[in-house]
C-alpha cells in the first residue's frame, strides 16, 4: 500500500431509472438498466469497505434513488458503516412516511431539487406534471422532520433569470443550504447545450446578483455555486482533482473516478463486483491514468495552478478537444479556448428551447 | 461584523463530530464539508448541546485545560462565531 491519501466521499448511483427527464441531466446517453443494479448487499460491503478505507461521506443517488424499493435497507447499511449520509432526491417517489423511516436509519441530511420557482415551467423542464407541489410538500417533510435540507437548482437558458427567486423560495422552505449549479455539459446535457446555454450578458447578470444575494444571506444560508465554465477564463477543479478526492460507483458496480469518466474511451474501468473498494481506489486503470500531474501536456504541465485546479476536466477536453489529455479548454491557456467560447455563443444564440427528453420524441416534448 | 452568538449553541441539523480512524482526527461533517476540528474544538463542540451556555462552556473548557479563563473564552467565542456564520453551529 503507497501512501495514498484516502478518498473523502462516495457518491452511490443507487439506479438510473428516474421518473423526471430533465434536460440538464449529467447521466450518460446510454443508462444501466435495472437488471444489473447492485443488490443492496452489495452496496452494504461497498459501504464498509469504504469507510474502512477514509470515506466519511456517501451520497446516495442517481437516476432518483427512491425508485430503488430497498432504499431504506441501503440508507442504514450506509449509516451503519459509519458513514454521513446523504440522500440526493427529486421527492417523486418519496413521501413523509418513507422519510421518516430514513430518518430513523440514520439519514444525516437531505438535498432536493428544484427546477425553477414557477411550478409550469419546473414540471416543463423536469418533464413531469405536478413534480414541483410535490416538491414543495417534500422540502415541508424534511424540515418537520429536523432534518438538514440542501436545494439544488441547475441554472440554464429557461430560468437564469430567477437565481435570486431560487434561493429566496430556498430559504422560505427551511433550507440550510443551496446549490446554485450553472448546468454542466456531460451526457445528455451536452445533448440538449443549444437549448440550455444561457447568453454572456444572462450569465455575466446572474454572477452579479448573486453577489448581493450572498450578502443578503450570509449567516443564514449557506449558498455554494458551480460557475458556468463555458464563459469562464479558469476551469474548475473538477472532482477537487482525478482520483484524489471521491469515487463514484454506477448502479451496476462499475467505478468511476468521476461521474462523466465512462465518456473517454480506453479507460478500463473496474467493477466492485471483482474487486474491492480499495484495490480500485488504488490500482485500477482508470483511476491512475489521471492521478496526480504527470499525464499532463502544456499548457499545464509548468503552470503554477496545476495543482489548483488539475487542468480543469478530463471529460471536458475529450469531449470538446478530442483529447483528455489536454488542458481543459475553459482555461483562457488552452490554445481551444476561443472555440468553447464560440461553442457557447452560437448555442446561446439559437431559439428554440424545445429540449430532448430522455425515451420520448422531440416533437412529444414541444408539446410540453 | 461578526454574527452574534447563540445562547445557549448548538449543532447545526445534519452536522456531527465524527472520530475519523484512517486519519485520527476528530472532523465536524455537515453537508458538503468535511473540517478537521483540531486542538481543543472537540472538547468545545462536544459540549456544544443546546443545553450549555457560551459561559458555561467557557467555564467547563477552562476547568479542564486549568487553562487562564480570558484566553479560552476568546478561543471558544472565535471559534463559534466562525462556525455560526458557517452554519455548522446554531
Amino acid at each position: 500500500m503507497t501512501s495514498l491519501p484516502a478518498p473523502l466521499g462516495l457518491l452511490a448511483e443507487l439506479t438510473h431509472r428516474c421518473p423526471l427527464g430533465c434536460p440538464y441531466c449529467s447521466n450518460p446517453l446510454t443508462l444501466d438498466d435495472r437488471t444489473d443494479e447492485l443488490d443492496a448487499a452489495t452496496w452494504a460491503r461497498v459501504f464498509g469497505e469504504a469507510a474502512a478505507m477514509g470515506v466519511l461521506q456517501v451520497h446516495l443517488s442517481g437516476g432518483e434513488p427512491a425508485s430503488r424499493r430497498d432504499l431504506l435497507e441501503i440508507a442504514a447499511a450506509a449509516h451503519d458503516a459509519g458513514l454521513y449520509t446523504n440522500l440526493i432526491t427529486s421527492a417523486v417517489g418519496l413521501d413523509a412516511t418513507r422519510l421518516g423511516r430514513l430518518k430513523q436509519a440514520g439519514l444525516d441530511h437531505v438535498q432536493l431539487s428544484m427546477q425553477d420557482v414557477d411550478a409550469d415551467s419546473a414540471d416543463r423542464i423536469a418533464g413531469y406534471r405536478g413534480a414541483h407541489a410535490r416538491k414543495l410538500a417534500f422540502a415541508k417533510s424534511v424540515t418537520d422532520l429536523g432534518l438538514a435540507l440542501t436545494i439544488n437548482a441547475v441554472i440554464h437558458r429557461a430560468n437564469i433569470g430567477r437565481v435570486a427567486a431560487m434561493v429566496e423560495t430556498a430559504a422560505s422552505l427551511g433550507a440550510g443550504r443551496v446549490e446554485i449549479a450553472h448546468t454542466q455539459y456531460y451526457g445528455w446535457a451536452l445533448r440538449n447545450r443549444d437549448a440550455l446555454m444561457p447568453t454572456r450578458a444572462q450569465v455575466d447578470r446572474a454572477m452579479q446578483e448573486m453577489e448581493g444575494i450572498r450578502a443578503r444571506y450570509h449567516g443564514r444560508l449557506v449558498i455554494d455555486m458551480v460557475v458556468p465554465d463555458y464563459y469562464a477564463r479558469r476551469p474548475k477543479p473538477c472532482m477537487g482533482g482525478w482520483a484524489r478526492r471521491s469515487l463514484n460507483v454506477t448502479p451496476s458496480g462499475r467505478v468511476l473516478p468521476c461521474h462523466a469518466a465512462e465518456s473517454i474511451p480506453g479507460l478500463e474501468f473496474w467493477s466492485v463486483r471483482d474487486h474491492a473498494l480499495p484495490e480500485i481506489w488504488c490500482d485500477s486503470p482508470a483511476f491512475r491514468a489521471f492521478r496526480g500531474t504527470d499525464w499532463m501536456q502544456e499548457p499545464c504541465r509548468s503552470c503554477e495552478l496545476r495543482e489548483i485546479d488539475f487542468g480543469g476536466c478530463r471529460c471536458q477536453a475529450m469531449a470538446l478537444v478530442g483529447d483528455p489529455a489536454a488542458t481543459d479548454p475553459a482555461c483562457e491557456l488552452s490554445p481551444h479556448h476561443a472555440r468553447i467560447q464560440a461553442l457557447a455563443e452560437h448555442d446561446a444564440s439559437q431559439p428554440t428551447m424545445v429540449y430532448a427528453y430522455r425515451g420520448r420524441a422531440v416533437a412529444d416534448s414541444a408539446a410540453g | 461584523m461578526p454574527d452574534p452568538l447563540p445562547e445557549r449553541p448548538r449543532l447545526a441539523p445534519g452536522v456531527r463530530l465524527h472520530f475519523d480512524k484512517t486519519r485520527e482526527a476528530w472532523v465536524l461533517l455537515g453537508p458538503e464539508r468535511v473540517i478537521e476540528a483540531e486542538g481543543p474544538a472537540p472538547e468545545i463542540l462536544r459540549r456544544c448541546d443546546g443545553t450549555r451556555t457560551v459561559d458555561q462552556v467557557i467555564d467547563e473548557l477552562a476547568a479542564l485545560y486549568t487553562a487562564d479563563r480570558t484566553e479560552i473564552a476568546g478561543d471558544v467565542t472565535d471559534m463559534l462565531a466562525e462556525l455560526v456564520t458557517r452554519r455548522m453551529v446554531v
